[in-house]
């Protein structure tokens, strides 16, 4: 090596808050990418599942013999086939003592409790042979009334989803005392609200491909999390945790969905074992609407006592919550981060939750973004503006009247969660001016006053969320199965570039930007100079993944966790090389410097080779600079933001248009403000999609009805407005200020786009539109107000 | 088996085919053009969108066999030494996150920019109204769209 190596440029300037172009595009905007389905080894064979038409059915036989005699079919196989070896599906989340948990064979053998439970699967040549010969299975089933309505299914005459009965659970939470908050409160305001069940819909379908070789297997799928799949695999199914590797290659979207552990990651392993081939299957998206889990799907009963100037006394809710057939990988305990969150910004005293978990005959639920704090979100900013009007108090002014103030922070709220920082009015302010808050009241007043037909309405959602999952003793004392750290690994190459491994799984968020951003800064090296890996089991061994807007509040701590591990090792190095004490050395900007000698210095790519080369270490110092961290947050992160929707709604038709739409939001410290927005935009496009277009709508029978696109009404850009984002600042307390931005603009926008609707609508008598507020569902609501005496 | 000869991405292709074989299924599985992706199974997410003789067209929605005689343009025959312009301007206005929807949101938006070289927001936002992205909220897509008029995307 007689060369002089490149060892990078000098250091960099600040990178973290750059509006970094993503390193990610490269691939993604050139079609060089590595989806799933994209693969394609020697020998792969194809699944095909068949499926239950019946919402509720006792399965009498099945017979694959006839799909065998079909052309390019290798093997076909009913649940039964692979009895005990098939197991059952975890639920990781058992949230109370007494909850059932029924058994979850990932192909149903005696019964199926949804449409589209999976009874059988064909293994063929092709896809195409694959999804002919699904029709030559036969299966004899013996229908059984199917249990659609949570209500009704806790009717003691219903008929049972489980032999144990429908009620998985029943969780509770009180602080204060709610009894004396509503005795003789001046006001008590009490609203029902239907959270409808959400389809989450990535783009890309869920796709799966395993491969044997001996005692080992790989599996490809696109998940969300790789590691958790990886650790399942093992430690219900059987099968050693080092001979398993998990690869999630580039994953299109997940939203929640891919959180999941799916019937066909544990079948595609074990038929890929049975057949002695590497297996495919890629869903379809009729059939991922039918079997992919669910979102959302609870009733709401809220009940606000305040006094007569407005000041909130107390809160109780009651919730049903729709697990669907069968309890997921954290179905029960969805309902529980929204738990937490009925408070939001306020200060009350007293507050109490109860929630039920209901069986149905329909697809589990399960995480959709947000999961549970949109809920709640959309409950306490729906009541609040009811509460203002039934006090008749401008719905600004009440939640001003009630919220933590900035001064007051940190702040335990009555559900015990400790907000580190915040500055609700700042927010709030910024959004008032940016919407001309005062001038669109003059207009409505005005509007209203001539009786237009053409209604304005105003809508506010002063929000927070908790996120950053998660405290792992919080985990635990809720329950929850695993921790919530999350891992990061820095390798240091010989010439000065860096390898970072993170356990974080990205499928969308730009981590390989965004983490680059924070190890330039860290360890001084350009931003060019680093690669970021992520979402291979054998690559990045240890990880806890991505939701939960967790990357940046966990994984981005861990980062910056190595980064001091590496920059240690390094000082030790540095102080042989330097011939200096290491305690006189100074880290700054990618280089060590004698204090009082900036001449004499190192950078970190010079130790990086001179560690490479080993030939002048003291004494007991090993030759790697490679370090790893894992960081277990303390607490929750806690974005807000002030949201405000203003809507134009047409009287005659119903037809609702979203005129303006402003998103002020406080995500503290910002990596990348580039990759910050969008994620706004996105989470603020999907609760407007919850608020206006989307619902998956079962039939009498049971049968899901939006099972494509043309019937489940995902918006396209002539659907949504354009937003106008800003952003206030408070830090968090962590080491990078950062809090979780994935799943506020979700949580925000919905309630702010139902209450400009309603506001719209209040002069006409209407209180309440059940979501989506379709044009028809407006208009029904318009002329049921009318008929009831409004003034339409 | 039906035989097809089609012009992918500047190469000439022969092949046997079934005559229900989809234009993308023929595209990804038999020619390797793995950069179209499919999203639905009903013609309306757009993800597999492609050039057919210069025309966007949603190829799950073509036999390959109506395709036979055709010049087909993918995503991945896109860039001509360097990015295309919407390309870039899609990299430029961070119009994509999970990248997903992005080949046939390109492909469609490039099919739109040359019927209309300088669209306003609502001719862009009602042009890609058959292409849906769940990541961004379309705000950075209708950004990039019209960065990429302003470069002359036709030039």
């Amino acid at each position: 090596m007689t060369s002089t190596p490149v060892l990078g440029d000098a250091a960099p300037a600040a990178q973290i808050g750059q509006a970094r172009l993503r390193k990610e595009d490269a691939r993604l905007i050139t079609g060089q990418t590595t989806w799933t389905d994209n693969l394609r080894l020697p020998g792969m064979l194809h699944l095909a599942f068949v499926r239950s038409p019946f919402a509720h059915a006792k399965i009498t036989r099945v017979d694959v013999s006839a799909a065998l005699e079909q052309p390019g079919v290798i093997a076909a196989f009913s649940g039964a086939d692979f009895g005990a070896e098939q197991g059952s599906l975890p639920c990781a989340w058992p949230v109370t003592p007494d909850i059932i948990i029924p058994a979850h064979p990932p192909m149903a053998v005696d019964e199926v409790r949804y449409v589209g439970e999976a009874v059988a699967v064909v293994v063929a040549r092709d896809r195409y042979a694959a999804a002919d010969a699904v029709t030559a299975v036969d299966v004899d089933y013996e229908p059984l009334p199917p249990v659609l309505d949570m209500r009704a299914a806790l009717e003691p005459d219903s008929p049972k989803v489980h032999e144990a009965g429908n009620k998985s659970y029943e969780w509770v939470f009180a602080n204060g005392d709610v009894e004396a908050a509503f005795t003789d409160a001046p006001v008590v305001v009490e609203r029902y609200f239907r959270q409808q069940r959400l389809i989450p819909s990535p783009m890309e379908p869920r796709a799966v491909v395993a491969q044997w070789s001996g005692d080992e297997v790989t599996l490809w799928s696109a998940t969300q999390i790789p590691h958790i799949v990886r650790f399942a695999l093992s430690a219900f199914f059987g099968i050693p945790e080092q001979h398993i590797r998990v690869v999630a290659p580039d994953v299109g979207g997940g939203f929640g969905s891919k959180l999941q552990f799916t019937a066909e990651e544990v079948l595609a392993v074990l038929i890929s074992r049975r057949v002695g081939k590497p297996v495919k299957w890629n869903e379809t998206r009729s059939e991922g609407n039918l079997t992919g889990h669910h979102g959302r799907d609870q009733w709401q009963r809220i009940r606000i006592a305040a006094d007569a100037d407005g000041r909130i006394r107390g809160l109780d809710v009651d919730l049903l919550a729709d697990m669907g057939a069968y309890l997921m990988l954290v179905t029960p305990g969805v309902p529980l981060l929204g738990a937490f969150m009925y408070p939001a910004i306020y200060k009350m005293d007293a507050y109490s939750l109860k929630c039920t978990g209901v069986f149905t005959t329909k697809m589990p639920t399960d995480a959709y973004r947000g999961a549970g704090r949109p809920e709640a979100t959309f409950a306490i900013e729906r009541i609040i503006d009811e509460l203002a009007v039934e006090l008749g108090i401008e719905p600004m002014e009440l939640r001003q009247r009630n919220w933590i103030t900035h001064e007051e922070f940190p702040f335990t709220t009555i559900a015990g969660l400790t907000y580190d920082s915040g500055n609700y009015e700042a927010a709030t302010a910024r959004a008032m001016e940016m919407f001309d808050y005062d001038g669109l009241r003059a207009e409505q007043r005005e509007r209203n006053e001539r009786g237009d037909k053409v209604r304005l309405g105003i809508g506010i959602s002063t929000f927070t969320e908790m996120c950053g999952l998660a405290p792992s003793r919080v985990l635990g004392s809720l329950a929850y199965g695993a921790g919530g750290w999350e891992s990061a690994s820095i390798r240091m190459l010989p010439t000065g570039k860096v390898e970072v491994v993170t356990g974080s799984s990205a499928h969308g968020q730009g981590h390989e930007t965004a983490w680059s951003q924070i190890v330039a800064d860290h360890l001084g090296v350009p931003f060019e100079d680093i690669r970021v890996l992520h979402g291979d089991t054998l690559v990045s061994p240890k990880g806890m993944d991505t939701y939960g807007s967790r990357s940046l509040a966990v994984g981005g701590l861990a980062l910056v966790g190595a980064c001091d591990k590496v920059i240690e090792k390094a000082r030790v190095i540095a102080a042989a090389l330097l011939e200096a004490s290491a305690a006189d050395l100074e880290f700054a900007a990618g280089k060590f410097s004698v204090k009082g000698d900036p001449s004499a210095s190192k950078t970190i790519q010079e130790i990086a080779l001179a560690t490479f080369a080993a030939h002048a270490l003291p004494d007991g110092v090993e030759p790697s600079l490679d370090s790893d961290a894992t960081y277990d947050p303390d607490n929750f992160s806690y974005p807000h933001g002030t949201h405000l929707c203003a809507t134009e709604v047409d009287t005659e038709t119903g037809f609702v248009t979203i005129r303006s739409y402003v998103a002020v939001d406080d995500v503290g410290v910002v990596v990348n403000p580039l990759i910050v927005e969008g994620q706004v935009h996105g989470g603020v496009a999907q609760g407007i999609a919850q608020a206006l277009y989307e619902e998956g709508v079962y039939d009498d029978a049971g049968n899901l009805v939006t099972t494509t696109m043309a019937d489940y009404l995902l918006p396209s850009a002539a659907d949504l407005p354009s937003y106008q984002t800003e952003r206030t600042q408070t830090p968090a307390a962590n080491r990078l200020g950062v809090k979780g931005v994935g799943e506020a603009g979700t949580i925000a926008s919905t309630p702010a786009v139902v209450n400009a609707i309603i506001d719209a609508l209040r002069p006409l008598g209407v209180a309440d539109v059940e979501m989506p507020c379709t044009p028809e569902r407006v208009w029904r609501a318009i002329n049921a107000a009318s008929a009831n005496g409004g003034t339409a | 088996m039906t035989h097809i000869t089609v012009t992918v991405d500047g190469v000439q292709y022969v092949d046997q085919v079934e005559p229900r074989l989809l234009l993308v299924h023929y595209l990804r599985e038999v020619v390797g053009k793995t950069g179209t992706p499919v999203g639905c199974d009903t013609s309306n997410c757009g993800s597999c969108t492609v050039l057919m003789d210069g025309q966007s067209v949603k190829s799950c929605s073509v036999l390959a066999v109506q395709a036979d005689g055709s010049d087909v343009t993918t995503i991945e025959g896109l860039a001509n030494g360097e990015l295309h312009p919407v390309q870039r301007a899609f990299h430029e206005e961070h119009a994509l996150q999970c990248g997903y929807c992005t080949p046939g949101m390109i492909m469609a938006a490039t099919d739109l920019l040359r019927d209309n070289p300088d669209p306003t927001e609502e001719e862009i936002r009602e042009g890609l109204e058959g292409n849906l992205c769940r990541c961004t909220g379309y705000e950075n897509i209708v950004r990039a769209v019209k960065r990429a008029a302003q470069a002359g995307v036709t030039a």
